[in-house]
């Protein structure tokens, strides 16, 4: 028994990227070796990365970032959205170069056995964060369900998305006004009428978490909801990534996404 | 074997490096055994409930952070009933950071943490505005500073007393000497120096709430200075604290005069930071032939050329 990763859950180390890819025009994907890492990291968890490009340049603080790929003899992956100097350093990196990395961090998404159907709907790069959601559910026989939401189709990553989990996908498009709030709710509304999901997840838009809050309540269905704050330790030591939540006397508090999250209730997130 | 320890007044910790207040806490547990540390050193604790200041809390900069917290907590009855019982759960001394916004309340809070079992020794940041005297830090001036000094001393007769001195003033030897006379049984130097950043897309602060507080590595240059000064200017121990991230770091700290070093911001960027800076004193006072690291304690100080010379 590895005593190590019970009595410390959260490692730093250095690990060796196995693959750096371009997704799209926009994301980028990295493969790390971390077997011991991968294998004890939990869908909605995430890492914080010292954004080092190979020749060691890159902002001060780490950057937060979702599990996009782990799991018992898999690789650790990351899917993210090549924005600011943080994320270009990373997205700089090549096989055979070393990443510091900490982590797992943070409360992850909850699947209960019992459920049968859940539904997923992500925004953009939101959709990295619950991709492990949906091979997690399809190992626990949990039929996956998923709307898609992106600029164009160029942006919508549906196979980094699915992996083996086989979800049953929707994508919409800004493009030709399929991703409108007004038109995703009929869709959802019809949804919900035809097979009613157990639980429903949503990441990467405030205005799909609203809808969603809005019509799960309406429902009775039980929800999630990952939350992104910037970030100083990512451990819950600094306070500066707090977000409004309600507590259970619906008093508003403000909470740490590092640590009480970045998943929390549906109904109890406020919008940001 | 090096010998680590470190004397500071009446306490002996295990080795000299302890975590800077406000950028640690007992979630580090999950990272390493804190029981490793020479002290652990908690958030400050305000006598009643703050939620903090608005975001964003924290801007990044070429080698350091701003920061503009605003010290939310649950307020001191909070700390000693729900708190206190898992910092209990170390073996390694706590030393409690306490804020408040008067003299009176700086005695009553420290008369109420000498009076909690598992407190081994104060730290009163002074930094915070004081309500008497417009808003102005204690720490800016000496005749405050040391009247906070010295109520907290009567307050809490027996408990080890440290003061944490703030950069913002225009002359931090006589805001030393002030509460060394006052009481103090240390003097921590220094808190983060105020500093500001602006977003010029938008015309404003980066931070929430305009300015804030500089620490990490671009700050070191200008503690280890203020170290310096503090050590030549007072006989109890100074503490260092400002930028230091790795081994050699607090080697130059401890030979500016610091008997022991605090580590903040590193943490952030290195969890285990405070880890490798113990290993590497012990390392290096190994190469050095140095069997106890508190002879490091104001090698480079003009007093000890001095004495090399005679
Ligand atoms: C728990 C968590 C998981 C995340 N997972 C992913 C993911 O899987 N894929 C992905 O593409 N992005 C993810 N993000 C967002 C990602 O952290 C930011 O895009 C990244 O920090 C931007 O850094 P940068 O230096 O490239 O950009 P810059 O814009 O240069 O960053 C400037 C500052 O803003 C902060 N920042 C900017 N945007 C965000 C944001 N959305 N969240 C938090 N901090 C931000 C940075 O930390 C930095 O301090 C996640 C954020 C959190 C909190
Ligand atoms: C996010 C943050 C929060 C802090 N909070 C406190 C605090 O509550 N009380 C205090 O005395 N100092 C506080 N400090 C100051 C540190 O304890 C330390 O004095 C300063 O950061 C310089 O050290 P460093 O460069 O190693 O971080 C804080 C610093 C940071 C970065
Ligand atoms: S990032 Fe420091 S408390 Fe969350």
């Amino acid at each position: 028994m590895d005593l190590g990763a019970a009595a410390f859950p959260v490692a730093e180390a250095s690990v060796t990227v196995i693959e750096s890819a371009p997704v799209g025009r926009r994301y980028h994907r990295l493969l790390l070796d971390a077997p011991d890492l991968s294998a004890r990291s939990r869908p909605g968890q995430f890492f914080h990365l010292l954004c080092r490009d190979g020749g060691g340049a890159g902002p001060y603080l780490r950057r937060p970032m979702s599990i996009w790929r782990c799991g018992e003899g898999r690789p650790l992956g990351f899917l993210f959205h090549v924005k600011g100097k943080g994320t270009t350093a990373l997205a700089r990196l090549r096989e055979g170069d070393a990443l510091s990395v900490v982590g797992p961090l943070g409360h992850g998404f909850r699947l209960d056995p019992a459920w049968r159907r859940i539904l997923i709907v992500a925004r953009g790069v939101g959709l990295a964060t619950l991709a492990p959601v949906t091979e997690a559910a399809a190992a626990m026989g949990i039929a996956v369900e998923a709307v898609l939401s992106a600029r164009a189709e160029a942006d919508l990553m549906a196979p980094e998305f699915a992996g083996a989990s086989g979800a049953a996908i929707t994508a919409l498009f800004d493009a030709d006004g399929g991703s409108d709030v007004e038109h995703v709710e009929k869709m959802l509304r019809a949804r919900f009428a035809a097979a009613r999901p157990d639980a429903v997840f949503t990441c990467g838009s405030n205005r799909l978490f609203l809808l969603l809050q809005r019509l799960a309540a309406e429902h009775g269905i039980p929800g999630q909801v990952a939350l992104e704050q910037q970030m100083g330790c990512g451990l819950g030591m600094c306070f500066c990534c707090v977000r409004q939540v309600r507590d259970e006397t619906g008093k508003v508090v403000n909470l740490r996404v590092c640590a009480e999250g970045p998943v929390f209730d549906l109904q109890a997130a406020l919008a940001w | 074997m090096v010998d680590l320890a470190t004397r500071i007044g009446t306490l002996t910790l295990a080795n000299p490096v302890m975590p800077a207040s406000g950028t640690f806490g007992p979630e580090l547990a999950q990272v390493f055994d804190l029981d490793r540390l020479g002290a652990l050193v908690t958030k400050s604790v305000t006598p009643e409930f703050r939620a903090g200041n608005p975001l964003p809390r924290l801007c990044e900069t070429e080698a350091g952070v701003l920061n503009s917290i605003g010290i939310p907590g649950k307020g001191l009855d909070h700390f000693i009933a729900q708190a206190m019982p898992e910092w209990r759960r170390f073996r390694a001394p706590l030393v409690v950071s306490l804020s408040a916004p008067t003299v009176a309340s700086f005695a009553d809070c420290a008369a109420r943490l000498a009076a909690t079992p598992g407190v081994a020794a104060i730290e009163a940041n002074i930094s915070c505005p004081n309500l008497e005297e417009d808003g102005r830090a204690f720490a800016m001036h000496p005749e405050p500073a040391a009247a906070a000094t010295a109520a907290m001393r009567r307050a809490a007769p027996g408990m080890p007393l440290w003061v944490k001195l703030s950069p913002n003033t225009g002359d931090i030897a006589a805001v030393a000497r002030a509460v060394e006379e006052a009481g103090a049984d240390a003097v921590v130097v220094a808190n983060t120096i105020l500093g500001l950043a602006i977003d010029v897309e938008t015309a404003r602060p980066k931070l929430g709430s305009g300015m804030g507080g500089f620490s990490g590595p671009a700050f070191k240059p200008v503690a280890l200075r203020l170290v310096w000064q503090c050590a030549q200017a007072v006989r109890i121990p100074v503490i260092g604290v400002g930028g230091i991230a790795t081994g050699e770091d607090a080697v130059e700290f401890l030979m500016a005069g610091a008997s022991a070093v605090q580590v903040g911001t590193a943490s952030f960027v290195s969890p285990t930071a405070m880890l490798s800076v113990i290993e590497a004193l012990e390392k290096f006072c190994a190469r050095k032939g140095i069997a106890r690291v508190a002879e490091l304690t104001g090698a480079a100080l003009p007093r000890a050329w001095r004495e090399a010379a005679e």
